[in-house]
């Protein structure tokens, strides 16, 4: 089988959401990689060493400098043609992009994939991660996006992948990009961070999250992520949100800070290898999943382990 | 112009779902069913842009059993004008959820057609982006703000690390994330007013739409249990007990 893996980046570097797709597409067959993009011949170098790919295909064309579904879509399509499987990261770009492939090629996705159990057959979660649902394809193309904590990262050296420059992208005129607010920040990111603080409703107000957890991450270099109680209250961006509707992480350390643990939060960071709860209430749902717990208020306990560390 | 919203009635948000003994599936007989909590957000974006003068109608469609008519009654409480039920006791994919809608759209001619991001029951994350991909239009997903100007709708959306904000032509797709608005609950009169309101009842037949699943569910399970471990004392033992783990 032939799959075809979408890289994941910013015209510059390659993500790491990359690589748990090459580990998956590379149990289904010989890779190859897609990079779409606008001058972003360095990603296709990078993309070239990563263990395990054969050909880097990449479409470099102002069409596609912000990697819009509308202009995407028709040219990943057309290249499926020659390729028998679409793997892409389920990141907010993979998730924007391969249903708009599978409409066109009139297959039916299978989203978020945890294992490959034979060429058709997949694991995902349904329903928060309450329930493991194995699936089989009866479509000749696959279309698939891929959880990336379920998978080994692929190396990002020892491969010696051909880069191909491949035609055809044009501009759908069905929409255009205005802006970005990306956050600018040192701090490593959710998704590929080994260690992660996040911070609950319990904080209070961005001030006192900003005074807590802020410190103990920096000091353990640590992402810092919350819970969709305190993103709601405007204790911080969305886009640090963890949970079923916000990112899936799976750090090495999970440090939850008073969050009780919603079934929707603890679906998005319980595959961590270990988690470390700090919450004043001892019968908080998230004692049911943590490693070590400290009943504590956090006021106190916090300050007193990042100067003990 | 009108505003098309389908709304799929799943498991209440509330409720932890329970896998079957027989690995067949999730048990939902007897459990509380309600509108997709994205659904919510999308009807409540719609009666918001109606009442802004920008939207003459809003048209509610459920694709599901009759009891989806339950989930439709709700969205003409909150505000929605009238609906479409396509009735089917089959499981519907998403993919084939998009055809129905094309067919749909194609008849009433939205401007604008708000998805959901995703069911919380399937999880996909799928049917606005296919929808968009079969109608030609664009698609704003993960939305986070809209504001529609004369021929063009600018979207906010939500993705990693932050938001990217586009522009796309109408007639457009938009799918909603969760802080896009929050929702209203119905009144008492509104509740009633909606019994009244038209609710059309078809098939997939109808539409021509072939339903026939392509993924065919193996088996259900629970996930991994993950073990309770130890609750320490104080600070000092957290670190020591972090420290005997490897963990810092």
């Amino acid at each position: 089988m032939k799959t075809l893996v979408l890289v994941e980046h910013d015209n510059k570097n390659m993500k790491d959401a990359t690589l748990a797709v090459v580990t998956a597409a590379s149990q289904l067959g010989e890779v190859h990689a897609l990079v779409i993009g606008s001058g972003c011949a360095s990603v296709a170098e990078q993309v070239a060493k990563v263990a395990g790919i054969a050909t880097v295909h990449v479409a470099d064309d102002p069409a596609l400098a912000n990697q819009l579904a509308e202009n995407a879509a028709p040219l990943i399509a057309s290249l499926m043609d020659t390729h028998d499987a679409f793997l892409a990261p389920a990141t907010t770009t993979g998730k924007n992009i391969a249903p708009r492939v599978a409409a066109l090629l009139d297959v039916m996705q299978i989203s978020d994939i945890l294992s490959v159990e034979s060429e058709d057959t997949f694991t995902r979660p349904i329903y928060a991660g309450n329930a493991i649902a194995t699936v089989k394809s009866s479509d000749a193309k696959k279309v698939i996006t891929v959880r990336g904590t379920a998978f080994d990262k692929a190396a990002t050296e020892g491969g010696s992948g051909t880069i191909e420059a491949i035609g055809g992208a044009s501009e759908a005129g069905l929409s255009s990009f205005v802006s970005d607010e990306i956050a600018k920040s040192e701090r490593p990111e959710l998704t590929s961070a080994k260690i992660i603080v996040s911070g609950g409703r319990a904080l209070g107000s961005s001030e006192k999250f900003e005074e807590v957890i802020t410190p103990l991450a920096d000091k353990l270099g640590a992402g810092i992520g919350a819970s969709r109680a305190a993103v709601d209250a405007g204790y911080v961006p969305n886009d640090y949100q963890v949970g079923q509707t916000g990112k899936i992480v799976a750090p090495e350390v999970y440090i939850a800070i008073g969050i009780s643990g919603a079934i929707q939060h603890l679906a998005g960071m319980k595959d961590s290898k270990i988690i470390v709860a700090i919450n004043k209430d001892e019968d908080a749902p998230i004692f049911q999943v943590a490693d070590i717990g400290l009943v504590a208020d956090l006021f106190n306990a916090v300050p007193e382990l990042t100067s003990k560390l | 112009m009108k505003i098309l919203v389908p709304v799929k009635r799943v498991i209440d948000y509330n409720v932890k779902p329970r896998v079957k003994s027989d690995g067949s599936g999730v048990d939902l007989a007897n459990v509380k069913m309600s509108m997709n909590p994205f659904d919510e957000i999308s009807i409540e974006e719609a009666i918001r842009l109606k009442e802004a003068g920008k939207a003459e109608e809003v048209i509610a469609v459920s694709v599901g059993p009759q009891k989806a008519q339950e989930t439709l009654r709700t969205a003409l409480a909150m505000g929605a004008d009238r609906a479409i039920l396509v009735m089917t006791d089959e499981e519907v994919e998403p993919l084939a959820v998009a055809k129905i809608l094309a067919k749909i759209a194609e008849e009433e001619q939205p401007k604008l057609i708000i998805c959901g991001k995703q069911a919380i029951d399937d999880d996909s994350n799928q049917t606005g982006q296919m929808l968009a991909a079969l109608l030609g239009w664009g698609q704003g997903t993960f939305a986070n703000e809209v504001d529609i100007d004369g021929d063009s709708i600018t979207v906010k959306r939500e993705v990693d690390g932050g938001l990217q904000t586009v522009k796309l032509n109408l007639p457009a797709v938009v799918t909603t994330d969760l802080r896009l608005n929050e929702p209203r609950y119905a009144s008492l009169p509104n509740i009633m007013k909606a019994k009244k309101k038209p609710m059309d009842e078809k098939t997939p037949a109808d539409y021509g739409v072939d339903i026939t699943p392509r993924l065919t569910t193996i088996t259900v399970t629970e996930p991994p249990v993950r073990q309770a471990g130890e609750k320490v004392e104080d600070v000092d033992a957290l670190v020591a007990k972090l420290k005997a783990v490897g963990a810092i």
